[in-house]
């Protein structure tokens, strides 16, 4: 039984599907549309990031959040710091028009609660970036340069890794008063380890692949490398770990609003509402509940965004 | 007799992209100390073939049909039956020696449970007849060796060791899932010629899976050849090798790189990709990259068989054969 | 086959020690000394003259970096000096009385934390995907993210106020007493290591390892037990380095909320009124036990890990 030899592959042939020349293939056509075409990475995500409901339902909440806090308070009828004699300390109730309540003074609970909200965001968004620069920069210089110059930046973060922050943030803020830049600065600059940490590992991870290698072999410029190598693949897990930050940061400042050490009146935070709260919890429980929850609705739904996105770009079964 | 007899197995994933149809129905048996090799590419279903039988399949997995051993179906066992089954009737090593140990356990705590779970053996004889295995297997120092971690063997040395705890239980049945595939070329000769040995002298049957014709032609007796799910050809090794029917067959033996061809010639390869598992061309699977494909392609291909049993999946007949069934009766 | 690796480790990792301890007193020191007003300046004015020698008994007017070397001096003989709020008290009486306070709290939660968390993971891996799994994880995500000075607060409520069961506060070694704070101080730390250890048990289940357990026919009890917890927990013995960082953040709040007299306490007062002494003594105290505590979890995962232990080639 003779076996058919095919002939030798001709020099066009990419190992796609073309025709075989021995034989006229009728088929050949239809065959070339069989490959599944190819999706990005981050088409990918996307589509994953979708298909998980607890994130996408959190992302939803969390807009709706974010409009309520910036154009609640514009469009309420209570000033932040209007004292409505009339009704100090005051259950919600609709006929009043105080949604939530008031406070011992009479002041709407509803609208310090999103005023809260704004302050509570705002140090969440600005101290994450501060966290980010630092934290982005270091990992960078470290990872990129390698060698002693890394080992030494790590070493530094291990021990400060090991130290009990916290304690130095409220030193800091006693140090130089509570001022609101200065807690965005504090807050930053003491969360920017971890972000620090992955982003020197993914640098030194992508500048010893083999496709880093294979641009440099090419002749492809370092900042070609860097533009289009090494910060989209960075991207990902920057994004992510800046998801989860937000609600640690927003965290740390209610830790310190409460200890009494955070912003100042008449500016306030969630942490500050739900310290003021605490105080009347028995009397007008209203005062500490509808803080807290929104508090702790926004830890939630960071948390679930962010868990969502590792997912996304980072899949495994779950 | 046959000692293991698979009926229309069929695997199916559950993925997020759709259905993946990793196993499409196929059927075969192996006999008492019989050497069954089962052939094909990557994504042609053959691990995912074992790994139902084994009960092995991820969670996503989803089997059906009919995996008889000794007049039990193995698929329809609970998990605590097939726990009897699995590793002291039935053997089973990996592709991959390197992740298969678990790296916090002792070599001898991962040998010696087998046997006192499976045979109620005490401690020390337990101990003693792990060692026996070790020096069966050719680890030089067993006795020594054996109290160390997995880490601190070699490839070569982790595979040696899964054998050994594969036969621990003088198992009827071994399957190995390409156990050469992770390893460097004259370990995998040695690799091979070991379980050869191993066979030689237990009489057991073994199921070797490989996309390695050479191994095969070593130390097997018959071949299934599988291609997107399907059988499409198998027989005894010198028909396979020698008179092969299926297009697929020859297109594989022809890509075989030979020290006796002419070194300028180019390598041979079968045109084409391997198929997208989601989604099957209709008929015959392998149409899209067979030289002799017909219009008659398009329907499903009938399976030819001759007298002594070699069958071949396609529309070309089998010099002497007729057609039959999945089953291989007459249709 | 030798302990040789373990060896090398502990003592790499020790002498790692000391430049973190004297990083931490630096930093200490020159923050507390760079806050503004010091520590008389919250009482009522005083005459120059006792000022003056108030400062010189304290060493207080000799330039900066001599005190620094005076209290390095001082720190190693284990003296963190007098306290400057508590005038007829030393920092190391102060710490003494509030640190077992501290420590017991500390130290149930933690106890609390790992075994009910580790448990609770692992219940949600082996039944991964399901309403049981799910559940846990979103109680667990919750645990996580409303903070315990939210918490706490709500508990006080429901507990003491409305059914009156427990105290609402204040210190007694009795178990109602430290029921609540123990409780409220583990929870986050309870959630986050459930998510840990559901993870890490995941993973682990996904190894090739544990396929070929289940090859060689172990009933699904042994695979668990023998061959996958251990690798699952490593993870989550890993954390409880930083663990121990955070119950210590977190006590701070929760000794305020339940009015207890434990380290914290101090802290917080401390640093308010500039006690200098105080503040460096405790910072350095639960610096020195949070490094501590993370050199024992390092050694334990060394012994624990096969690859570092009995690995000659460190």
């Amino acid at each position: 039984m003779k076996i058919n030899k095919l002939k030798s592959q001709n020099s066009n042939e990419s190992g796609g599907t073309s025709a075989q020349a021995a034989i006229d293939d009728p088929f050949a056509a239809a065959f070339a549309q069989r490959d599944v075409p190819g999706r990005s990475l981050w088409i990918d995500a996307w589509h994953r990031l979708l298909k998980n409901r607890a994130a996408v339902v959190s992302a939803i909440i969390m807009f709706l959040m974010l409009m309520a806090v910036v154009f609640g308070p514009m469009i309420s009828p209570w000033a932040a710091d209007f004292t409505d004699w009339d009704h100090t300390a005051s259950p919600p109730s609709l006929a009043n028009g105080h949604w939530f309540g008031t406070d011992a003074v009479g002041r709407d609970i509803l609208v310090r609660t999103l005023e809260g909200g704004r302050i509570s965001l705002l140090v969440g968004l600005v101290a994450t970036l501060v966290s980010l620069v630092i934290g982005i920069t270091y990992g960078s210089i470290a990872g990129f340069y390698g060698g002693m110059t890394d080992r030494l930046m790590m070493r530094m973060v291990d021990i400060i890794y090991a130290l009990p922050f916290m304690f130095f943030v409220i030193l800091l803020m006693v140090i130089f008063g509570r001022n609101i830049i200065l807690i965005f600065v504090a807050i930053g600059a003491v969360n920017w380890l971890d972000m620090a940490r992955i982003v020197r590992g993914q640098t030194l991870g992508l500048k010893n692949t083999e496709f880093v290698e294979a641009a440099q072999a090419c002749g492809v410029s370092d900042r070609a490398i860097i533009t289009r190598h090494i910060v989209p693949n960075l991207l990902g897990v920057v994004m992510v770990y800046v998801t989860l930050t937000i609600p640690q940061v927003i965290l740390v400042e209610s830790f310190l609003s409460f200890l009494g050490l955070g912003v100042q009146e008449p500016m306030s935070s969630w942490g500050a509402l739900v310290n003021d709260g605490a105080q009347d919890m028995e009397s007008a429980p209203w005062t500490l509940v509808f803080p807290a929850t929104f508090l702790a609705v926004t830890l939630y739904c960071f948390n679930y965004i962010g868990d969502g996105m590792r997912d996304a770009l980072d899949p495994k079964d779950r | 007799m046959a000692l293991l007899n698979v009926k229309n197995l069929r695997v199916r994933f559950d993925t997020p992209e759709g259905d993946v149809h990793a196993v499409n129905g196929i059927d075969f048996h192996v006999n008492q100390g019989e050497t069954l090799a089962i052939v094909g590419e990557s994504g042609s279903g053959k691990s995912q073939l074992v790994m139902a039988i084994m009960g092995l399949l991820a969670e996503n997995g989803e089997a059906e049909g009919v995996a008889e051993f000794r007049d039990v179906d193995l698929m329809q066992l609970s998990s605590h039956d097939l726990n009897k089954v699995r590793g002291r009737e039935i053997a089973m090593i990996f592709q991959d020696p390197m992740t298969s140990l678990n790296p916090f356990l002792t070599i001898e705590q991962q040998m010696t449970e087998v046997v006192m779970h499976h045979q109620k053996l005490g401690k020390r004889e337990a101990h003693q007849h792990a060692v026996e295995m070790l020096r069966a297997v050719r680890i030089p120092d067993p006795e020594e060796r054996i109290r160390q971690y997995p880490h601190e063997y070699s490839g070569g040395m982790r595979q040696r060791v899964m054998i050994a705890m594969g036969l621990l239980c003088e198992p009827d049945l071994l399957i190995a899932d390409e156990p050469t595939t992770a390893l460097d070329v004259t370990v995998q000769a040695q690799i091979t010629h070991l379980i050869g040995e191993l066979r030689d002298k237990t009489q057991m049957a073994i199921i070797l899976i490989t996309h390695d014709l050479a191994v095969v032609a070593g130390i097997c007796d018959r071949i299934v050849v599988m291609y997107a799910g399907k059988m499409v050809e198998c027989g005894t090794v010198d028909e396979i090798f020698y008179e092969p029917q299926h297009p697929y067959t020859r297109g594989l033996l022809a890509s075989v790189p030979r020290l006796d061809r002419d070194a300028e010639m180019d390598l041979h390869a079968i045109p084409g990709n391997p198929p997208n598992l989601l989604s099957l061309p209709t008929g015959c699977s392998f149409r899209d990259r067979c030289v002799e494909a017909q219009e008659a392609c398009r329907q499903v291909p009938p399976l030819w068989r001759d007298e002594k049993g070699h069958m071949s999946r396609c529309v070309n007949k089998i010099p002497g054969g007729q057609i039959v069934d999945d089953q291989g009766e007459p249709a | 086959m030798t302990n040789s690796g373990l060896w090398h480790h502990v003592v790499s990792r020790s002498l790692g020690l000391i430049p973190t301890l004297l990083m931490l007193i630096t930093i200490a020191f020159f923050m507390i000394r760079m806050a503004p007003g010091g520590p008389f300046d919250t009482e009522k004015a005083l005459p120059p003259e006792i000022r003056a020698n108030l400062d010189a008994k304290y060493h207080l007017d000799e330039p900066l970096l001599q005190q620094y070397f005076r209290y390095l001096g001082q720190i190693v003989t284990l003296d963190f000096g007098p306290s400057f709020q508590y005038k007829d008290w030393t920092v190391n009486e102060l710490i003494a009385q509030g640190f077992p306070v501290s420590l017991t709290i500390g130290g149930l939660a933690m106890l609390v934390a790992f075994f009910l968390g580790t448990l609770v993971g692992i219940t949600a891996a082996l039944r991964q995907n399901s309403g049981v799994d799910y559940s846990i994880m979103g109680v667990a995500m919750l645990g996580i993210s409303i903070p315990n000075f939210v918490v706490a607060p709500l508990l006080i409520l429901v507990f003491a106020v409305y059914a009156g069961w427990l105290p609402a506060g204040g210190w007694e070694w009795s178990f109602r007493h430290m029921l609540l704070p123990v409780l409220t101080l583990s929870l986050p730390v309870v959630a986050y290591i459930a998510r840990l250890t559901r993870g890490s048990m995941i993973e682990v289940l996904h190894s090739n390892y544990i396929r070929t357990a289940r090859a060689k026919g172990l009933p699904e009890r042994i695979v668990i037990l023998r061959h996958a917890l251990k690798p699952a927990l490593l993870p989550v013995i890993s954390f409880m380095g930083p663990a121990t960082a955070g119950l210590i953040t977190g006590s701070v709040v929760i000794e305020r909320i339940y009015s207890i007299p434990g380290l914290g306490s101090y802290f917080v007062q401390g640093a308010l009124n500039r006690d200098y002494t105080l503040v460096m003594g405790v910072v350095i105290f639960y610096g020195v036990i949070i490094v501590l505590m993370n050199f024992i979890v390092d050694l334990l995962y060394a012994w624990l890990n096969p690859k570092i232990r009995f690995d000659e080639n460190q």
